[in-house]
């Protein structure tokens, strides 16, 4: 046994000057304007309040709090009861996510394999933990409980395509091609 | 068009299919095939029908389930067999394009299976797979072979013939059909399927809902992704029959997010359903009228929870709520509801067109047909497979999933996800049905099935099952709130070196608590993981507390990692990787490392090429 280091990262992936663009710069007016459009495919009814935050956190890429009163006023619950609901499922956020999302599975036949080691690469490699955003707005880092994608584990998914069969180095040579 | 003229214009492409006149590639594309390089292949072989030099059929396809020899291709000539190939790597893939599809040649060196009765210069049919054998393929009938975006295909294989059969029976005759067939719940409880009909089907209400749980959430299982994205028509037909049993008017479907290729085959399905008067007003001309609509999760495991389930739908939170009253009764929107799993649903159609007599003839006496099981873990052969209920866990590892690779020992198999538990050696000879894996403390669970070797540490497996649980608890009620926030901690004391005597005792007791007194199935089965490691494997615990010892070497925190300066040759690549600076030295000298800085990360011991790292 010995004293264990806390957890010190060496370095961030480097960090560009521009923050990209995101809807929190959004004027109130193109904010209204952007939702109105989300809110013209559906019927107000309180039962489709899930699926409206879905379609406003796709168009946005993020649920800020304005537009959480609007989806209130829109589907007629109150905004407790909404901000409730995001904040109870795992896929809402309430803050900008990053350009490259990536999502390490931690699911059972990839923690058998080495998930854990290959979330704590990318960790250390970013320099945020697992549900951070690099500060440039660049990488978000999630772990998801499974992708069902066992039988090709260890599994990590960037933006939507499905590396399998990674290794701690694989996954950071990966992310660092992103740049 | 009827259904029968319908069933004529299916029959003649499906045999078109069959007997291709010009060569027909077949790829694996479910979520797995995908990524394992399907798309890439897919990718170049558009390309070269683009730029003339293929002249060919491409259909993507679901998954066969043979996961461990993705990408799978397969490919047939006009008049020759079907060659179903494995494992082409990306720079392979232009060479075999040229040998294969357009050279018309046979690539013994890759080929795995012939896709026919009869095996082809030393390759052999596909059901003589050692994979294949002693699996019994339902409600997979149609993975792998079909293309799961024509609708035709599926009714050229008799398709929704149950749907038009059931449709021209009494309700209850359906409802008495799959009581007698022994269906029970897939999605893990393992409740009669047509006692649950039976239950919803005889409450009175104008109004009735229909539920498919596609909420997949148990880490480790993928059946359900599989089924819908290679076979959605089956679980849609599932759906109608069981909507028609119990008169529901409207149906949903809960699916994950994270399956966003199931999502569009679903979506697709039904739009063709309605197309052919298989959904909306009037189905089939029966009087019948039924719609589905999708409804996306957004992540929570307890939504897999059939109250929970129901009031996501709802928009609201995703809590379980007390039954009774259940679902049957007061369900969704206060209305009677039937919920089914994605599986339980496709293997209907089978039940009612070849009767429930042929159904239970698969099976034991009290977990009657067929269970689908992801395979995955540290066995050779990962995949889906369906077998018969009780066949023997040794056949399912050892048989099909052809043991443990690397030669290493096998050590547990962890069935049920964070609800069931790790299963040792002794019960290899016992057989898969609901109540002998009850007994042995775990239970049947969806299916997924990890397979744990000499490597795999119990603790950390403990350790992490609970941790998903307490993260997931919606934390309405205290025992599941604040039992596995104890548990976790006490857990990981002992994977930190920190267990004291009196800990496995302690960690017992908590168990039981929460298994007593949680509100909903996700808290009264969280402790099963625990409860097993402490059953079947104390002396690891033990090992851990009083040692302060990892057998497994895997908790971290009680390993030290040193160089053998024998061995290293100076190389500086566990210097370069070394997030802390603990591993240290000049070029081409043996390097050290800093026990004061070292976190036991393992990347040096992962970069090394030597051998030089030693971990103790």
């Amino acid at each position: 046994m010995k004293p264990k280091n806390s957890h010190r990262p060496k370095s961030a992936l480097s960090i560009g000057e521009s923050r990209p663009s995101s809807s929190q710069s959004l004027l109130p007016e193109e904010l209204h304007s952007r939702l109105q459009q989300v809110f013209q495919c559906f019927t107000g009814n309180r039962t489709e309040l899930i699926p409206v935050l879905q379609s406003v956190q796709q168009a946005l890429g993020y649920l800020p709090l304005a537009a959480l009163r609007s989806v209130a006023q829109f589907t007629r619950v109150p905004a407790s009861t909404v901000y409730g609901v995001v904040t109870f499922y795992s896929q809402f956020y309430l803050s900008p996510q990053g350009k490259h999302k990536i999502k390490v599975c931690q699911g059972t036949a990839c923690h058998v394999r080495g998930g854990k080691a290959i979330m704590d690469a990318i960790s250390r490699r970013l320099g945020v933990p697992p549900g951070g955003t690099t500060d440039d707005l660049k990488f978000s880092l999630e772990r998801v409980a499974c992708f069902g994608s066992c039988a090709l584990a260890p599994v990590v998914v960037i933006n939507d395509r499905v590396y399998c069969r990674m290794t701690p180095d694989k996954a950071v040579k990966t992310i660092e091609r992103l740049e | 068009m009827t259904f029968d003229e319908v069933k004529q214009k299916a029959a003649s492409r499906w045999s078109g299919f069959q007997t291709p006149k010009r060569p027909r590639i077949l790829l694996g594309a479910g979520t797995c095939g995908r990524a394992a390089g399907a798309s890439d292949i897919a990718q170049l072989i558009r390309a070269a029908a683009e730029a003339g030099s293929v002249d060919a059929d491409l259909y993507e396809v679901g998954c066969l389930g043979l996961c461990y020899a993705e990408p799978l291709v397969e490919v047939a000539h006009p008049g020759g067999p079907s060659i179903l190939y494995s494992g082409i790597a990306p720079e392979d893939a232009e060479a075999f394009i040229a040998d294969c599809i357009v050279g018309g040649k046979m690539r013994t060196d890759a080929a795995l299976a012939v896709m026919s009765d009869e095996g082809l210069d030393g390759v052999p049919p596909f059901r003589e797979l050692p994979m294949l054998e002693g699996q019994v393929r339902i409600t997979l009938r149609n993975c792998g072979r079909i293309d799961p975006t024509d609708i035709d295909h599926y009714i050229a294989r008799g398709g929704y013939s149950a749907l038009s059969k059931a449709l021209q029976m009494d309700r209850d005759n359906v409802v008495g059909e799959v009581k007698d067939s022994g269906l029970r719940g897939r999605g893990g409880a393992g409740f009669p399927t047509g006692l649950k009909w039976e239950f919803c089907a005889k409450a009175p209400s104008s109004e009735k809902y229909l539920i498919c749980n596609a909420d997949e959430g148990d880490p480790g299982a993928f059946m359900d992704r599989s089924v819908l994205e290679s076979d959605p028509h089956s679980v849609l037909e599932g759906m109608c029959i069981a909507a028609y049993a119990i008169a529901a008017s409207r149906g949903y479907i809960y699916v994950r997010a994270e399956y966003p290729l199931a999502i569009e085959r679903l979506t697709l399905g039904i739009r063709k359903m309605h197309e052919y008067g298989l959904l909306g007003d009037n189905i089939l001309g029966s009087g019948f009228s039924f719609d589905i609509k999708i409804q996306e999760g957004a992540g929570a495991f307890v939504c897999g929870e059939e109250t929970a389930l129901m009031a996501s739908i709802e928009g609201r939170r995703g809590m379980p709520r007390t039954r009774p009253p259940f679902p049957a009764e007061r369900g969704l929107f206060g209305k009677p509801t039937n919920i089914n799993n994605v599986e339980t649903l496709a293997a209907v159609p089978e039940i009612i067109a070849r009767g429930s007599g042929w159904y239970s003839q698969f099976g034991t006496e009290k977990s009657k047909g067929t269970k689908t099981f992801a395979l995955a873990g540290k066995v050779l052969r990962t995949g889906l497979i369906e077998v018969p209920l009780g066949t023997t866990l040794d056949k399912i590892v050892f048989g099909i999933g052809g043991g443990i690779p690397e030669g290493k020992e096998f050590k547990a198999v962890q069935t049920g996800g964070p609800s069931g538990g790790c299963l040792p050696a002794q019960f290899l000879d016992s057989p898969v049905d609901y109540e002998t894996l009850a007994q042995a403390g775990s239970i049947m669970g969806s299916g997924g099935m990890i397979v744990m070797d000499e490597d795999t540490c119990i603790v950390d497996i403990a350790r992490y099952f609970t941790e998903f649980t307490k993260e997931e608890s919606c934390g309405q009620c205290a025992p599941c709130r604040l039992g596995t926030t104890q548990m976790l901690q006490i857990l990981t004391d002992i994977s930190a070196g920190r267990g004291q005597p009196g800990d496995i005792e302690l960690l017992q007791e908590v168990a039981e608590s929460v298994k007593a007194a949680s509100l909903c199935g996700l808290g009264q089965t969280a402790p099963n993981p625990v409860i097993t490691a402490i059953r079947y494997f104390r002396d690891e615990l033990d090992a851990h507390i009083a040692e302060r010892r990892c057998p497994a070497r895997v908790c971290t925190q009680l390993l030290t990692y040193r160089i053998d300066p024998e061995k290293c040759t100076g190389c500086t690549a566990c210097a370069r990787v070394c997030p802390t600076g603990a591993a240290h030295g000049e070029p081409k000298q043996p390097h050290v490392i800093d026990q004061d800085k070292c976190i036991s990360c393992g990347a040096c011991a992962e970069k090394c090429r030597f051998d030089a790292i030693v971990v103790e």
